[in-house]
């Protein structure tokens, strides 16, 4: 995963027909390559073999609580943004058993499920989801408390990036500096040029594997001309970011407006049932389950995907902190944007979209923090606080 | 080892059209199991045999519909040490809860030969209405791998895994599309209770509602976003006013949408 710097070697271009040869090499090199494909009317990731295999052709109409898959006219492979359900169920599992015990007569045995490392290769990551690798491999990993299996699930990921070649409605990512085009992390990163007579691949390598993979595939050193077009298609997409987010001192203005009117508005709109947090790429929460067999000789423990909008998420004894609609809408957006930061020295949103079109009743957190910027209500504790400097 | 009794269970039945107490049947790989940690008092469905309370838990099923069901449910409370309401009968009056909103006397007069003959309650009530009870579990019927998990809970004392959290939860962790966002259809799932792992969702249509509210449901937004999406007040009652008509968020919903 280490980032090479500078790039001894140069950008090379792939043409079309050659991105099955991609493929091969990372399956000889013991690889499951993991990518986009239709499945069920919607784009979803999982195990494929070839470009074939790939949403070619499609793209998504995205916008706030409304997903369609449809074709367009052009041939290309990665026509479109990010799939509905992120990179994270490979990374962070939505149910996995932690241990297990038995009890006999005369003792207790605790075993723990053998963590396999998984060769995986993730084909198609956008920059908005590869922020959001980052974010994770901060959580689980760049803190106090490593998540072993994340850890070795994580570590023989190999990426290819593709540069996103058009934004969907939802998309923001040039908001939270996240995109359209990856600038790290990757360990090669694509982007598809579709011409009159010509289809193909400008590849650029982040890593020493990423270098070797890419030598193993017909190629071509990147001409000025091929570069400039990967350069302003960038531009382009750039230009179409379906909505965008004043993130200036957004940490500040979150704990600053804690009792803004807004809160309340939002609150009769959200239907707290978990959507957002399911799809966000960088939601981590889990909650653990004991069950027990009916002898009660075999029990596991089962770690499960949780959400904070649920009231079991902040139970503590006598009851739950955030029984409001309210406050648990205002804790996860507030978590997200700003005290994130505090937390993990980053931003918790990497502008993907999926919590706006994912919503059922299409609540938009672009909306939501514009509201808020646009009449800031600071709180009067923090008013008071304020005056007396 | 040394024999210790087993707990006796029985298994009652109400308004209901046993569904749910066959879930108990159903169990196949865990039936011997169950039949072998507790001791089956009382199950009319699966044999005739009964045994005198007290019981220790009872299983029970279906509506309050009649005079003589109000004064069965009492004498059960009291043999029971543990009571558990299985299903939307039970929980919140079921199917047969739609004669609340009307007048039971007009549907039997139009049903029956003779409708005098007919001894019935103006409304179907959940056991909850009438007598205490310990434990609900939702669903029509109730999913069988949740009733294992309730009685597995009882015998080694601990509290069992069933979140009132919505559907969607479910159907994100098993990575499914959603049905309302990509579909256009329908779906009670982001109000309804979770326990059915997303059953509906994962064969393509929209969630039924039939577990019942979710803790905290906010049905009066969700009636609001399909409305402006053009459903009309009629299909919104429909919607709300199913298998769960008389659960009280359901209720006050699809009362809010009536002409």
């Amino acid at each position: 995963m280490k980032t090479k710097e500078p790039l001894p070697t140069p950008t090379v271009t792939i043409e079309r027909k050659n991105l099955d040869v991609l493929f091969s090499a990372l399956i000889k090199n013991g690889y499951n390559v993991i990518g986009p494909t239709v499945r069920e009317g919607a784009i979803v990731y999982d195990l494929i073999t070839a470009s074939n295999n790939m949403p070619v052709g499609y793209t998504q109409e995205q916008n706030a609580g409304k997903y369609k898959l449809v074709k367009h006219g052009d041939q290309s492979v990665f026509g479109f943004n990010t799939a509905p359900l992120s990179w994270k169920k490979f990374l962070h599992p939505p149910t996995l058993e932690l241990c297990h015990s038995h009890r006999d007569r005369n003792s207790v045995t605790i075993t723990t499920p053998k963590i396999e490392p998984q060769k995986h290769a993730f084909v198609g990551v956008r920059p908005c989801d590869l922020a959001a690798i980052s974010v994770l491999d901060k959580v689980f990993i760049a803190s106090p408390y490593t998540d072993v299996g994340y850890q070795a699930r994580r570590s023989d990921v190999f990426i290819v990036a593709v540069n996103c070649g058009q934004a969907a409605g939802t998309c923001f990512c040039v908001s939270m500096q996240t995109g359209p085009g990856a600038t790290k992390g990757f360990d090669i990163a694509l982007t598809e040029i579709i011409e009159k007579d010509r289809h193909y691949f400008v590849a650029e390598p982040g890593t020493d594997q990423g270098e070797t993979i890419l030598k193993s595939v017909p190629h071509k050193e990147a001409n000025i001309y091929e570069l400039k077009a990967a350069e302003s298609q960038l531009e382009n997409t750039a230009e179409q970011m379906g909505r965008k987010v004043d993130t200036t001192n957004i940490a500040e203005l979150l704990t600053n407006n804690s009792d803004h009117a807004r809160w309340q508005e939002v609150a009769k709109r959200c239907l707290t049932c978990g959507n957002c947090t399911m799809v966000c790429p960088t939601c981590f929460c889990s909650t653990i389950e004991d069950v027990t067999d009916l002898s009660g000789d075999n029990a596991s423990r089962i770690r499960k995907w949780d959400s904070c909008f649920t009231l079991g998420f902040s139970y503590i004894h006598g009851g739950s902190i955030r029984s409001s609609v309210m406050s648990r809408y205002r804790q996860w957006l507030t978590h997200k944007f700003s005290s994130w930061h505090h937390q993990f020295g980053t931003s918790g949103c990497v502008g993907c979209g999926r919590c706006i079109t994912w919503c059922p009743v299409a609540i938009d957190v672009t909306e939501e923090l514009k509201a808020i910027r646009s009449n800031e209500q600071t709180n009067p504790s923090t008013k008071s606080t304020k005056e007396k400097q | 080892m040394k024999k210790t009794k087993k707990p006796k269970l029985a298994v009652w039945k109400f308004s209901s059209c046993d569904g749910c107490q066959l879930s108990l049947l159903d169990c196949e790989d865990e039936l011997l199991a169950v039949a072998s940690a507790i001791d089956i008092a009382n199950f009319p469905e699966a044999s005739r045999a009964v045994s005198k309370g007290p019981y220790d838990i009872s299983l029970v099923e279906g509506s309050i519909t009649t005079p003589h069901d109000a004064e069965r449910i009492h004498k059960i409370r009291r043999q029971s040490k543990t009571l558990i309401t299985i299903g939307a009968c039970a929980n919140a009056g079921g199917i047969q809860a739609l004669r609340n909103f009307k007048d039971v006397k007009e549907f039997t007069s139009i049903v029956y030969a003779t409708p005098e003959y007919i001894s019935t309650l103006s409304k179907s009530t959940p056991i909850s209405d009438h007598v205490h009870v310990d434990f609900q579990l939702h669903g029509c019927p109730i999913d069988k791998y949740q009733l294992v998990e309730v009685l597995n809970a009882f015998l080694n004392g601990r509290k069992p895994n069933t979140p009132a959290y919505s559907v969607c939860i479910e159907c994100k962790r098993r990575g499914i599309i959603c049905r309302t966002v990509a579909f256009s259809q329908i779906c009670l799932g982001p109000v309804t209770h979770a326990g059915c792992n997303a059953l509906c969702p994962s064969y393509d249509r929209g969630c039924f509602g039939c577990f019942g509210p979710k803790e905290t449901p906010n049905t009066t937004s969700f009636a609001d976003y399909w409305s402006k999406l053009g459903m009309t007040d009629r299909d919104l009652v429909r919607k709300f006013r199913s298998i769960n008509a008389y659960a009280k968020e359901f209720r006050l919903e699809s009362e809010a949408h009536e002409g």
